[in-house]
């Protein structure tokens, strides 16, 4: 079943295509790469099916409904979530209190039940207490509850920005290059990770990468965006034979 | 009212707009630059100006000075002034959250119309008459000589300002800084120096507006720049917060929307336009007529 | 759940707390004990509490920059005493007009305005409370330049007490509840708080209609302690005074509010036999402690003190 289908999307900023002719089709539960060098487009293209952007010309269909023109926040609402290639944590919150902001949209509770403690209140805090520990549990992040994000360690930053997309319960994550200033076995943890979240919650992921070994050991599938044009797709065997990745990449080893 | 009249109160209004409107963008200027430079709303600004209209009403009468060296002494005074403040007040939060840095800029403010209160009392003075204003009839419309002098002196220092800013090294110095900061660190500029010398110029302007606003009204008080400075404010946000050529031209039209208000509509609804024109402004175009869009990159 | 239980009981025992510190204070004021100038210092001080935490909703939680305040109190002051001098409605009804109008207000400002961020939004809401109080000037119905006379004293000790109350109540659970946070996500990252979901424009509104609201309960007990509602009073002087009030105490922190509004009431009171030393002392303690203090005295931190940390109750925040 298709989840997103983008078709030939394009944004000019002035006189500038910053994106083009962009087409994408992600299956549910698959997980694909987006790849290409510096300044192809990768995170305008994100911001674009986010709705941060909204494109210039082209279609983006989620879930088989249209979503050009909607809010980011409605966006998210429909089941795509997101993290920041510079990461963008609530940062003088806690980072229990950052995983149980991106619960917003499913609490039911009103401004009145909240302002008077009654009702579904009580009840429902305590789910989205208990759901956001389990979040952080996961990410080994359980024991820093109480801290302030900005003092955990890059890393743990990450870690805690994918935790939070993900308690927006969404069906399609988009990751901004989730390991960008890891080390290889904290890559190499990530990617574990990433794997293990996507058949544990049944998401259908799309990552940007910069690092091509990566991509290539966890990915299904990877588009390759040069100029703003995705210039090649397929399986990570027949991208790394691919001549024209190889001349995009030209200057930079293909592992 | 007749056609022929409606527009010789049109032309009248405009005289008197534009004289006003020059000193309102003498004060813009400063709150530009500083603006520019450090991101700052300095809101002691409007104070800096009362300053040199006092500055220059204590050199006018006593210490007899002719108006030239009035004029120039107290845009020394307040140059000193500012540079005082910028070093004691607003150097060492340069890092804090930008809200600690207004809240201090309302207190140095408050500091100065209050302490100036207790230092020169809170009576109203008569500026001394430093030449006599005579009045020009031509055909019915009425121009002051102190307006001519307004006009031309406010010129003469945009003028001024302009080659400093554009051919003078300090200047460029200055343009550099408030571009980006950090890159004109490393290209050797020295970044403090130019910040100090940016209030010194922005204060100097001030009080230039300052004495002639004394010169014109005749009264000055201890709270005369809240008004005045609020306006400027204004005149720069219309312009282009940022923007030096912005300021001068927000100054002047703001100037005249305002006399125009009052001549056919009513004075008590001048200063309701000026926040109006800063709502219109900030809703529909918040950079200004002359200032650029600048988006956050996500 | 036994945690959450405890944020009700904490409430209740909080409450208790409250009625305590009425008993006390109206025992004192019943035997004369505090005499009329601290009677009035004390509402003052209440009146500030609810400015001062009603702002930091504003600017401390929702993190939008806001100096017309004074400008939802004139409205919660003119249309308060409208209610009850043009027609005669008990003070109830003046305190909940007051309220309505001001927050009506606050929406309908509020959802134009509060596009623009930082700076900007500074001096729009300037402007904008300049250009209320300069509408009411022009009113005539409302007094003009001479003011609204004739209101009737109905503010007490007893009507302020509660009104803090209410309003310290109603803006804690607000912000320790999921709209609360919501507020709150906007102030720490817009971006972030949009891709999670979270419509900012709405909650950004939300905020500033609350906090104006209570602004407009503000005035409503001001014009009513003072017999007159005058355009002089609502200045953006104002707005000023009860920022910097906000600030002092620190933003985000609702005891930082109580705290700071007590403080600088206390020290314009204690000042008021030197009125022209006042505001140099004031202005200098600004600037000092912004030098030296610039997140203000709490920071986003609340006062764990036993008695305060149960006033603030919810989520406790211990400061280290």
């Amino acid at each position: 079943m298709t989840l997103l289908k983008v078709n030939n999307m394009s944004k000019m900023f002035g006189g500038l295509k910053a994106v083009s002719n962009f087409t994408m089709e992600i299956a549910a539960g698959e997980l694909i790469g987006l790849i290409g060098p510096n300044g192809a487009g990768k995170t305008t293209a994100f911001n674009l099916l986010t709705g941060v952007y909204e494109p210039t010309t082209g279609e983006i269909e989620f879930d088989g409904q249209n979503v050009i023109g909607l809010k980011p926040y409605e966006i998210n609402q429909r089941g795509i979530a997101r993290t920041f290639q510079n990461i963008r944590l609530f940062s003088e919150l806690s980072v229990i209190d950052n995983v149980k902001i991106a619960y917003h949209s499913h609490v039911k509770y009103n401004l009145v039940e909240s302002i008077l403690r009654i009702g579904r209140y009580h009840g429902e805090e305590a789910e989205i207490e208990e759901k956001a520990e389990r979040f952080l549990e996961i990410f080994k992040l359980a024991d820093k509850k109480d801290e302030i994000s900005k003092n955990l360690p890059y890393g743990e930053q990450r870690r805690l920005e994918i935790a939070r997309a993900l308690a927006a319960q969404p069906k399609l994550l988009l990751l901004d290059e989730p390991a960008a200033g890891m080390n290889p076995q904290e890559t190499h943890k990530l990617m574990d990770m990433i794997r293990w979240i996507k058949d544990e919650f049944k998401l259908t992921i799309l990552l940007i990468e910069h690092d091509m070994s990566l991509v290539m050991g966890v990915c299904e599938r990877i588009y390759v965006l040069d100029y703003g044009t995705i210039i090649a797709q397929g399986t990570p065997q027949e991208i790394k034979n691919n001549p024209r990745v190889i001349e995009a990449y030209l200057g930079e080893e293909v592992h | 009212m007749e056609a022929g009249s409606i527009a010789h109160q049109f032309v009248q209004q405009l005289i008197n707009g534009v004289s006003l409107g020059s000193i309102y963008a003498l004060i813009a200027l400063g709150y530009t630059m500083i603006y520019g430079i450090l991101k700052l709303i300095n809101f002691a600004h409007g104070d800096i100006y009362m300053v040199g209209a006092y500055v220059g009403f204590f050199a006018t009468s006593i210490l007899k000075l002719s108006f030239f060296p009035a004029l120039l002494m107290a845009m020394v005074v307040a140059a000193v002034v500012g540079m005082v403040i910028e070093r004691v007040a607003y150097r060492p939060l340069r890092n804090s959250p930008k809200i600690a840095i207004l809240i201090t800029a309302i207190g140095v403010s408050l500091f100065l119309e209050y302490g100036g209160m207790l230092l020169v009392t809170p009576q109203p003075r008569t500026f001394p008459a430093v030449f006599a204003a005579e009045l020009y009839n031509f055909g019915g419309i009425v121009i002051n000589s102190q307006q001519i002098v307004i006009l031309a002196i406010s010129i003469a220092l945009m003028i001024i300002l302009t080659y400093v800013v554009q051919k003078t090294k300090a200047g460029k110095a200055m343009r550099a800084v408030s571009f980006d900061t950090d890159a004109a660190k490393l290209m050797g500029i020295n970044v403090d120096q130019t910040i100090s010398f940016t209030f010194a110029v922005g204060s100097g302007l001030a009080a230039a507006a300052g004495v002639l606003v004394g010169i014109y009204y005749n009264s000055i008080d201890p709270l005369m720049g809240i008004m005045p400075g609020l306006k400027a404010f204004i005149a720069a946000v219309l312009g282009g917060i940022g923007v030096i050529p912005g300021a001068m031209a927000g100054g002047i039209i703001l100037g005249i929307i305002e006399a125009m208000v009052s001549g056919f509509i009513s004075s008590t609804f001048r200063d309701a336009a000026a926040f109006g024109i800063l709502i219109i402004i900030l809703l529909f175009k918040p950079s200004g007529l002359m200032g650029k869009n600048v988006r956050e990159k996500v | 759940m036994s945690k959450l239980q405890n944020t009700t009981k904490r409430d209740l025992l909080a409450l208790g707390g409250c009625a305590v510190i009425y008993a006390i204070f109206q025992g004192l004021i019943g035997f004369g004990v505090i005499g009329p100038f601290w009677e009035l210092n004390l509402i003052l001080i209440g009146i500030n509490i609810i400015l001062a935490v009603s702002l930091n909703l504003i600017t401390g939680f929702a993190g939008q920059f806001s100096i017309g305040h004074a400008g939802f109190m004139a409205i919660g002051a003119y249309l308060g005493a409208v209610a009850t001098v043009k027609f005669q409605l008990p003070f109830i009804a003046a305190i909940l007009v007051g309220a309505g109008a001001a927050g009506l207000l606050g929406f309908l400002i509020g959802l134009p305005t509060l596009r623009l961020s930082g700076d900007y939004l500074a001096i729009a809401t300037l402007g904008l409370g300049e250009i209320i109080r300069i509408s009411i000037l022009n009113t005539p119905y409302l007094g003009g330049a001479t003011g609204l006379m004739g209101i009737p004293r109905y503010t007490t000790f007893t009507w302020t007490f509660l009104a803090v109350i209410v309003t310290i109540f109603f803006i804690k659970n607000f912000v320790n509840s999921s709209h609360g946070r919501a507020c709150i996500s906007v102030r720490e990252n817009e971006i972030a708080a949009e891709a999670m979901g979270i419509d900012t424009t709405k909650y950004k509104v939300m905020a500033f209609t609350i906090g104006a609201a209570f602004a407009g309960v503000a005035g409503a007990l001001f014009s009513h302690y003072f017999y007159i509602a005058h355009p002089a009073s609502f200045t953006f002087m104002k707005s000023f005074d009860i920022l910097t009030m906000t600030v002092l105490g620190g933003l985000g922190s609702i005891t930082g509010s109580i705290t700071a509004a007590i403080l600088l009431t206390f020290i314009s009171a204690a000042l008021a036999s030197y009125p022209e030393w006042r505001m140099v002392v004031y202005s200098l303690m600004l600037i000092i402690l912004m030098i030296y203090r610039p997140q203000g005295l709490f920071g986003n931190k609340e006062l764990s003190l036993k008695l305060f940390g149960r006033l603030t109750g919810g989520k406790k925040r211990d400061v280290a």
